[in-house]
């Protein structure tokens, strides 16, 4: 005996209408049948059969609208097979929530907030049965911050399965991309608008398709300028002694094939530095200040496509050669577009270096909702006065960015005192 | 790279590895002068003659027993078992002493035998000449079992099972052996332990052994058609099983079915399904689902044998039914 349930006949249905059903209880069916026909958002469609058998229940009267995946019949091997109450746990719950009429509820929803996916079930919660979702999906919301219980299921008895949590992130997606900022709806209109196709292009620009990632980029970002108040501490390094302290690691590590670059002494000596400035380790939150008891490094990283920034978890437990292994992988995973959304989620702070690229000193925008970034430029030699003399030293310039909100200037600067002394004594950063 | 039939390549490279390695004999029923019930071993007597290619009696726990004796003592036994069905006369040997020496005696000798023997049915040899019992030597720790699908794999795991120095039970199957295949000319000695993602997909993994991974890529190919993307790994050894590489799979598609010539309950599907949620319990988006031989021993009958076997058809169905189950629109 096996149930039928509501399908997805089209990717914007969330309900669909029996419109009359072509088979009746008693029928044989057979694999290809036209079952019913189903009335959804777009059109009458006919649904077929995916296995022989007889009809021995219309669970759903003609007429009726029910969401994707209830239950609408019920084909058997028999003719006369009554139709129980479903097996297992799994169909015990949808029994359970069918009082609740699903049905109008989710006609109501839809009615209220034509985007928003209907509840799969009641929305009250405290000793109701949750809805049904796979493993993947669960996690896939979890990653995507969606609520599950909001999510619309269509696999079997109404299971909230990938394409669901996908589609409602698509969803999701599009609303933000919508809904302007509230700061860009006070600015003024006019200044605003982009410029009208019909004036006259003097600019001979063609308009580039903007990726996902991009949008991103663009709304984080903004939202990072325009909320955080931004301010950056200075300071230059003496950068003589992590040279040498680099080069004799990577003689050490050399048989292992793997390989410390600067930036990974920086992230570690980070990682090590948060663990005594436990307030520079937090974010600022809907007016509610978090400390984080990990510490998770996000390092910043250009790709073809923008910018990601993968995350070391849990930096200040890892051996230094971990940081090295782990953060070659991240980067290269990010090179492949094979970052999972676990690989940049979670960062507590963040290190942007464009040293390679020559580049002296920047300021970087804080990536929410970290309390601050690190700016780290080239490491070059520099006249330097030490001993009342001028002396050619290698030096690296480093730049805190950071969330007043969250840390004052004088914690800001104390952490970037004492990030600079263990630079300069390398040492401590792996004591 | 030349074409042969998967019966060649285990031919091909018994002789090979018999004219490498003087240790290397082989023992079986009517091996010799009737060249093998199943022509594996067609032309090997007249080439190395009584000493290496031994007709026994039809004796199975004795010349087992033999076997083990000699590969303790240093030889590298082949043993043919004319099917799987008769090696349950040998289980003794095979499982309290092929699978326990090494461990029992403190690795002061191992065994280095293989026991080659066709399982499968579908040929109308009736319940008793048709099963599908790897299991049983796939549950037991101290032995090794390969189940190879290809002309290649079989030529490349027979070598390796050869230089194995532990006992391992090299698993054929009556359907596979004229079934055709390139097999490299170069000496390639497989892995043990390592299954191959032999189609890539990005939709539903389809995991199988032996025939079944025949089947599988059949069905992988034909559901490519209907645009359904079916990654394929084809275990290849069922002990050690190589979990990563059905895990990692799964990561990547979010469901599974797995397709097995054995009984369901119990089976090799059980333990494939059980390690899939160990794995990959976050990556699945629908439970794995298991296509195997109908509960019953196998009829003679042939409309029935059909019927009670899992065949290209019911692995389809079953990919259809768990595709549908995640808002795919298939079959």
């Amino acid at each position: 005996m096996s149930e039928i349930y509501m399908p997805r006949l089209s990717d914007t249905m969330e309900e669909g209408v029996i419109s009359s059903w072509v088979k009746q209880v008693g029928d044989k069916v057979s694999v290809g049948d036209v079952l019913v026909e189903i009335e959804t958002d777009k059109a009458v469609m006919e649904y077929e059969a995916y296995e022989d058998g007889y009809l021995v229940q219309q669970t759903v009267r003609e007429g009726e609208t029910v969401p994707i995946g209830a239950v609408i019949g019920v084909i058997a091997d028999s003719p006369d097979a009554v139709p129980a109450a479903p097996e297992g746990g799994e169909g015990a719950e949808q029994k359970a929530e069918e009082p609740q009429q699903p049905a109008p509820a989710a006609q109501e929803a839809k009615e209220e907030q034509p985007t928003v996916p209907a509840p799969a079930a009641p929305a009250e919660q405290g000793g109701k049965p949750r809805p049904l979702s796979s493993p993947l999906a669960r996690r896939l919301a979890r990653e995507y911050g969606l609520d599950i219980t909001k999510i619309q299921g269509s696999g079997p008895k109404g299971r909230v399965v990938r394409a669901d949590v996908e589609a409602a992130a698509q969803q999701k997606r599009e609303q933000e991309a919508a809904a302007p900022q509230p700061a860009a709806a006070k600015a003024p209109a006019p200044a605003a608008a982009p410029p009208q196709p019909e004036f006259e292009d003097l600019r001979a620009s063609e308009e580039v398709p903007v990726t996902n990632i991009r949008r991103v980029i663009a709304r984080r970002l903004t939202q990072a300028k325009q909320e955080i108040p931004h301010f950056y501490l200075r300071r230059r390094i003496d950068a003589e002694a992590l040279r040498e302290f680099r080069a004799q690691i990577n003689e050490q590590l050399a048989p292992t094939g793997v390989k410390v670059s600067v930036n990974d002494l920086i992230v570690k000596a980070v990682a090590t530095v948060l663990r005594d400035h436990p307030e520079v380790n937090s974010s600022w939150v809907d007016d509610k200040l978090l400390r984080h008891k990990r510490i998770n490094v996000g390092i910043a990283v250009a790709v073809d496509t923008g910018l990601v920034v993968p995350v070391l978890h849990d930096a200040d437990t890892l051996a230094l050669s971990e940081v090295a292994r782990r953060s070659r992988a991240l980067v290269e995973k990010a090179r492949d577009g094979k970052l999972s959304p676990q690989d940049m989620s979670g960062g507590t702070f963040s290190v942007s270096n464009l040293g390679m690229f020559g580049v002296e000193s920047f300021s970087a925008v804080i990536n929410p909702p970290e309390a601050a970034i690190l700016a780290v430029g080239a490491m070059q030699q520099e006249p330097v006065v030490r001993d009342g003399e001028i002396v050619a030293r290698h030096t690296i310039a480093l730049e805190l960015s950071v969330d007043h909100r969250a840390v004052d200037g004088a914690v800001g600067a104390a952490f970037l005192k004492d990030l600079a002394e263990v630079l300069e004594s390398p040492m401590r950063i792996v004591l | 790279m030349p074409v042969i039939t998967y019966r060649q390549a285990l031919r091909d490279t018994l002789r090979a590895e018999m004219h490498r390695d003087e240790n290397v004999f082989l023992m079986g029923e009517e091996i010799g002068v009737f060249e093998g019930s199943y022509k594996i071993t067609e032309g090997l007597l007249k080439e190395f003659g009584e000493r290496r290619v031994r007709d026994t009696p039809i004796a199975e726990e004795g010349f087992v027993g033999a076997a083990v004796g000699a590969a303790m003592l240093g030889l590298r036994p082949v043993v043919e078992i004319m099917t799987i069905n008769f090696s349950l006369l040998a289980l003794d040997q095979i499982v309290n002493h092929a699978a326990k020496i090494y461990g029992m005696f403190g690795g002061q000798n191992s065994v280095p035998m293989v026991i080659r023997t066709p399982g499968g049915g579908g040929q109308q040899l009736g319940a008793t000449h048709s099963q599908n019992v790897e299991l049983y030597y796939a549950f037991v720790p101290g032995l090794k079992v390969v189940a190879p699908s290809t002309p290649a794999d079989a030529a490349a795991l027979l070598r390796a099972a050869i230089r194995d120095d532990d006992p391992v039970l090299f698993l054929e199957n009556l359907g596979l052996y004229n079934t055709k295949g390139e097999v490299p000319d170069e000496e390639v000695v497989g892995e043990i332990g390592r299954a191959a993602v032999v189609r890539e997909g990005t939709d539903i993994t389809l995991v199988g052994y032996s025939r079944m991974a025949m089947i599988a890529t059949q069905v992988a190919d034909r559901l490519a058609e209907e645009g359904i993307s079916v990654e394929v790994v084809d275990l290849r050894s069922l002990r050690p099983l190589d979990r990563e590489t059905i895990v990692n799979s799964v990561k990547k598609t979010g469901c599974a079915v797995v397709a097995e010539d054995d009984w369901l309950t119990y089976g090799i599907g059980a333990e494939i399904a059980a390690s899939i949620q160990e794995g990959a319990f976050d990556y699945l988006d629908a439970p794995v689902r298991r296509v195997a031989m109908a509960e019953v021993p196998l009829p003679y009958a042939k409309p029935l044998e059909n019927a009670a076997l899992p065949s290209a058809e019911s692995v389809t169905t079953v990919i259809y039914e768990t595709l549908r189950a995640v808002g795919r629109r298939v079959g």
